[in-house]
């Protein structure tokens, strides 16, 4: 058999495949970060508790009002997008004339709000959410056992991924979007409703965390603490691929999951430092990441 | 000046004359002091019900010890050992308290018992892991209930070679626990004839385990064991079932699982887990009748921990009781002096070094189909005997025992 370093070709295809279903996930959740910090300037760091709302919202719904996952990929995003829309109406606006740092401690605060009352409520042990039985079991690809469901996240995560980057680069909204990202007093002046795009838009990004937590939900044992370890890997992932590119983190979150992905069969004991590493490098030779702008 | 003198004399024994007449139980109160995790991951094995056990077993007693009310007192450590340490620095400085119970992370315990052993006051270790806290780091101030690494390596490890499972890869946690639990492990699969077929060090903590789940499809070994603890054990069971680990025909040994990691992560994904357990809520008719008890204050059923901390302050309390005195060697004493026989222990006994010794046992958890009800999670396939179970007095570093 072809070996690579040791490893034989096939077990490497096996784990550049979950590395890159890893890369699917902080790639929607870097997505909604970068989108965020694209109009907001402000660096969400309430996105893991958001996103571990999102899945805490969908056992919840299973478990007491009986909704199932297919609807709860539907409505679990809208209901915590519109917790997103009170944050940014009634708590991010009446800061967001002062340093955006100030953005990021309320962020960080909430955070650890969502996160200490589900401990709480439910401890920490965390609970786990069935795989919708159409998704159940897997199939044998010859060099690995697929699961069925982590092909459909890989599918799903790309598809809204993609749908994200499309509606942002390619329709009148978007347009009305990147625009205010490069200069809100203008599109104000042009009669474009800019505070309500940015409540909308922090609304959008919370609810994309919360897909992401959807869809973790029959990975992951749903925890209050699932989102805070996850956070600091996507901000890497962001600072990687340039502060509020679109494109970028969605590139930079399926690379990093392929890197990481080879970490662990190569050198496992850093499999959680590499993507820092990189972002070191990436820091030194581009300071505005991989797909930022020039300063 | 001889009146002067005789006066003061005097006057010294009239004032400590009342004190000498009461029992020898300082403060005139017996205060307990429960420090544990009550908010982090190792919140749901000791955690708020721990002290609910505690509190159980002070109702039990009666609330008071010759008078003496018993007075609970309890701390969040956060996990850390500095928290821990000044939290029962100031409990014993200001508020007088006699015993320490709870205990969980191991980096914690270690440092209170070095504060207890400096100001001679007691304490009892119901949640931590490490098998050093009665071995290199044993002092004459406190009691390790409920089990160690020892057991969780031995006797898992040992029945699975025994039972066929002779080759064996490793998920180890890298960090200090994890490479002490891995080395354990390791030896007693090559003392009975087995063989590490090869192992990966992953980082503490891993969300995502499915590429070292099929690492460990790769090596072919018959068994697939779990050196790490808490979430990472979680997400290593969860990703394992996923991949159809054991269906393949891997079986998982878990070294350090409690009940509700079983119970949160669900038979599902668990059946068929093997592993070593102090105590079991369904063992007896003792046991069951307690932990209903327990459940209807709770909701959940206690874990072996919890089961620990009601067990270990009843037995403080009625050594206090029967010698009339807080005073820490004199408890330790007559506590050691007293067999444990209660819905936790038949015949268990406290050693030298501190080790309560009683028997463990290894269980298999359930199919979905062979569970009765939410908490029915367990099968008991063997009880292993005190003796095996804990490492010998004639291996220990403790400094109490006499080589």
């Amino acid at each position: 058999m072809t070996t690579i370093f040791g490893i034989p070709l096939m077990v490497l295809f096996g784990q550049l495949l979950l590395g890159l279903i890893n890369g699917a996930f902080y790639a929607l959740l870097s997505l909604g970060l970068a989108v965020i910090f694209g109009l907001l300037k402000v660096i969400n760091f309430a996105h893991g508790a958001q996103y571990m709302l999102g899945a805490f919202a969908a056992l919840l719904g299973l478990e007491y009002l009986e909704l199932d996952y297919w609807l709860a990929l539907l409505i679990v995003p809208l209901v915590v997008g519109a917790l997103g829309i009170l944050i940014e109406r009634f708590l991010l606006r009446r800061i967001q004339h002062i340093d955006h740092l100030y953005g990021l401690l309320l962020t960080f605060g909430l955070a650890l709000i969502f996160e200490g009352t589900l401990v709480n409520l439910f401890g920490v042990s965390g609970s786990s959410y069935p795989v919708p039985e159409v998704l159940a079991g897997g199939f044998n690809l010859g060099f690995m056992f697929l699961p069925t469901y982590r092909a459909w996240v890989l599918v799903a995560a790309l598809v809204v991924c993609l749908f994200t980057w499309f509606m942002i680069e390619s329709t009148r909204l978007g347009a009305y979007l990147r625009a205010g990202t490069e200069n809100p007093k203008l599109m104000q002046a042009f009669g474009v409703n800019v505070p309500l795009l940015v409540t909308l838009t922090y609304g959008f990004g919370v609810a994309l965390a919360a897909f992401a937590g959807v869809l973790a939900a029959p990975i992951y044992p749903v925890s209050p603490t699932m989102g805070s370890s996850l956070l600091i890997v996507v901000f890497a992932v962001v600072v990687i691929g340039g502060m509020g590119s679109i494109l970028g983190a969605i590139l930079t979150g399926l690379a990093m999951g392929l890197i990481e992905g080879l970490t662990k069969v190569f050198y496992p004991e850093a499999a959680n430092t590499v993507i820092f590493l990189v972002m070191i490098v990436v820091l030194l030779l581009r300071p505005t990441g991989l797909f930022g702008k020039e300063a | 000046m001889n009146i002067t003198k005789h006066a003061s004399l005097t006057a010294a024994a009239l004032l400590l004359a009342p004190s000498l007449a009461q029992a020898e139980i300082s403060g005139d109160a017996v205060k307990i002091g429960y420090l544990a995790d009550m908010s982090g991951t190792y919140r749901d094995l000791a955690g708020p019900g721990g002290l609910e056990a505690l509190n159980m077993a002070v109702e039990d007693f009666g609330g008071e010890i010759n008078g003496a009310p018993i007075e609970v007192l309890s701390a969040d450590d956060r996990n850390s050992a500095d928290v821990g340490a000044n939290t029962v620095r100031g409990w014993i400085d200001q508020d007088d308290v006699d015993l320490v119970a709870g205990m969980v992370a191991s980096s914690v315990t270690i440092a209170v018992t070095n504060i207890l052993k400096q100001k001679d006051k007691l304490g009892i270790v119901s949640g931590s892991a490490a098998s050093s806290i009665t071995n290199e780091h044993c002092t004459p101030n406190h009691i390790h209930w409920v089990y160690d690494t020892y057991p969780m390596a031995n006797g898992t490890a040992k029945a699975i070679v025994d039972e066929g499972g002779d080759t064996w890869f490793l998920l180890t946690a890298d960090y200090a626990f994890g490479h002490a639990l891995e080395s354990d492990v390791e030896t007693v699969v090559k003392e009975n004839g087995g063989e590490i077929v090869g192992k990966v060090r992953h980082p503490f903590p891993t969300n995502d385990f499915s590429s070292y789940i099929l690492q460990a499809q790769g090596s072919g070994a018959k068994i697939v064991g779990l050196a790490n603890a808490g979430s990472d054990t979680v997400n290593a069971l969860t990703t394992a079932s996923q991949f159809g680990l054991v269906q393949s025909g891997q079986t998982l040994a878990g070294l350090l699982i409690f009940l509700n990691d079983v119970h949160a992560l669900g038979l599902d994904v668990t059946q068929g887990l093997q592993l070593t357990t102090g105590w079991y809520w369904d063992m007896d008719d003792e046991s069951r009748e307690w932990a209903n008890r327990y459940f209807e204050r709770t909701q959940r059923m206690p874990t072996m921990v919890q089961a620990g901390i009601y067990s270990s302050t009843l037995h403080y309390l009625n050594a206090v009781a029967e010698t009339g005195s807080d005073a820490a060697a004199t408890v330790r004493e007559q506590m050691a002096a007293t067999p444990v026989n209660d819905m936790f222990a038949d015949d268990g006994r406290i050693r030298e070094d501190g080790r309560m010794v009683h028997d463990m046992y290894l269980v298999e958890v359930k199919s979905p189909s062979e569970s009765e009800g939410e908490w029915d999670l367990y099968e008991i396939l063997r009880t292993i005997p005190a003796e095996e179970a804990f490492r010998p007095l004639s291996e220990s570093q403790c400094s109490l025992v006499k080589g």
